[in-house]
């Protein structure tokens, strides 16, 4: 499954100097169990059956500070997207269905958002 | 100058105004925007993963009208921009995904990233010239305090979309002194407004949002610009006790220009 992630993402987290500037910057820090720089170490270190049952999957916003920001050019978002792209591809693991949106369809709402949302919480 | 011109979903329905503004100050400002014939939706986010290619093949017929036609594609909202952007970049430098998604499409006339993918505030700055905008504004805004809010998608990553400066941006700023606004500098510019994680945690989002438009308020804005319907709607979501409007950058464009009657206290 390492492999996997790693020919998906594009990411090669041994590149990682552990600064932590990722987690530091990341708007979703509060909100995640692991933090962007423990995917990256995590993973680089096969530990990857945590990250797969973790909420801290569907925390990102894929705002790209992160990667950005990462002075080694890591790309923490991508190792992000690949482990939830995973879970999501096993079949009945879609974290969001239409039945559950109806109560958030609120008539502001862009249409972008329910797009976005779909291909981030379901496949 | 002819430019193919990419609306998008959002612009189609929500977003009217970002839309309907962006053309008629294209009209004003000698500029004709030519609507690509058959685009689909965007998909609303990049697919990041190198093996998720049917979700950018909408994406790629879009590019490839527009090359055909050799026009420079025009897009308006953050959002498609960020999308049409990183998909051609994609068609420009995998060879992989070029490949295969030429196979798919239509192999005797394969796309390789050769249109130019440019953003509605890219065509005012370089193509048309702020300088050239001050001349033809009608109503300036006498200045009025707005606070030009950037987001993640046009700047990052800079690599790629190359943008602006992603840490200092600039191009809403000087957007705002051309048509006789004032520029409110605050620090959370181009922070995160919560993105599609409304559908998923409202609250969360709502206080990314707040936060922004709080530290936009504490420098003495009374407004708010956006290219994204998202970012506008997180924001004017935020639950704030005391807020300020949130305006498309295209609907105070179209003010200045005297293309919008002016209305109270806009
Ligand atoms: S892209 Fe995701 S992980 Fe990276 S800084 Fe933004 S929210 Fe955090
Ligand atoms: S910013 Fe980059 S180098 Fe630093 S911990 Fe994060 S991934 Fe590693």
């Amino acid at each position: 499954m390492r492999e996997e992630i790693l020919r998906i993402s594009g990411v090669n987290p041994s590149k990682c100097m552990k600064c932590g500037k990722c987690t530091a910057t990341c708007p979703a820090f509060e909100k995640m169990e692991y933090h962007p720089h423990q995917f990256v170490d995590m993973v680089k270190n096969n530990q990857i059956s945590p990250l797969l049952e973790s909420e801290s999957l569907y925390c990102c916003m894929t705002c790209l500070a992160c990667e950005e920001r990462c002075p080694r050019g890591v790309k923490p978002q991508k190792l992000i997207e690949a482990v939830q792209v995973i879970k999501l591809r096993a079949s009945g693991a879609n974290r969001l269905k239409p039945q559950d949106v109806a109560e958030r369809l609120d008539p502001s709402l862009p249409q972008q958002a329910l797009m976005a949302a779909f291909r981030k919480y379901s496949r | 100058m002819v430019y193919s011109y990419y609306p998008g979903c959002t612009l189609k329905a929500k977003a009217k105004k970002l839309d309907r503004y962006a053309r008629e100050c294209a009209h004003i400002l000698e500029i004709e925007l030519e609507e690509i014939e058959n685009w689909q939706c965007c998909g609303g986010v990049y697919p990041g993963m190198a093996d998720e290619l049917a979700t950018r093949l909408s994406p790629v017929r879009a590019l490839r009208e527009a090359g055909e036609k050799k026009q420079d594609l025009v897009t308006v909202c953050s959002a498609c921009h960020h999308v049409l952007k990183r998909v051609n970049e994609d068609m420009k430098t995998s060879g992989e995904i070029r490949q295969k998604i030429n196979a798919y499409l239509e192999p005797e006339n394969g796309y390789e990233g050769e249109t130019k993918v440019i953003h509605y505030l890219e065509l005012l700055r370089d193509r048309i010239g702020f300088d050239r905008i001050k001349e033809k504004v009608k109503h300036p805004l006498n200045g009025k305090k707005i606070a030009p809010y950037y987001g993640c998608l046009l700047l990052r990553p800079f690599q790629v979309m190359n943008f602006d400066d992603p840490e200092n941006p600039s191009i809403m700023e000087e957007f705002l002194l051309a048509i006789g606004a004032q520029p409110v500098h605050y620090a959370l510019k181009n922070e995160c407004c919560g993105g599609y994680v409304t559908v998923e945690d409202e609250k969360f989002a709502s206080e990314k949002s707040s936060s922004i438009m709080e530290a936009a308020m504490d420098q003495g804005a009374k407004g708010m610009i956006t290219a994204c319907p998202l970012c506008k709607y997180n924001l004017e979501n935020g639950g704030l006790k005391e807020d300020i409007p949130v305006y498309y950058f295209t609907e105070l464009l179209a003010e200045a220009l005297g293309v919008k009657e002016q209305e109270e206290g806009t």
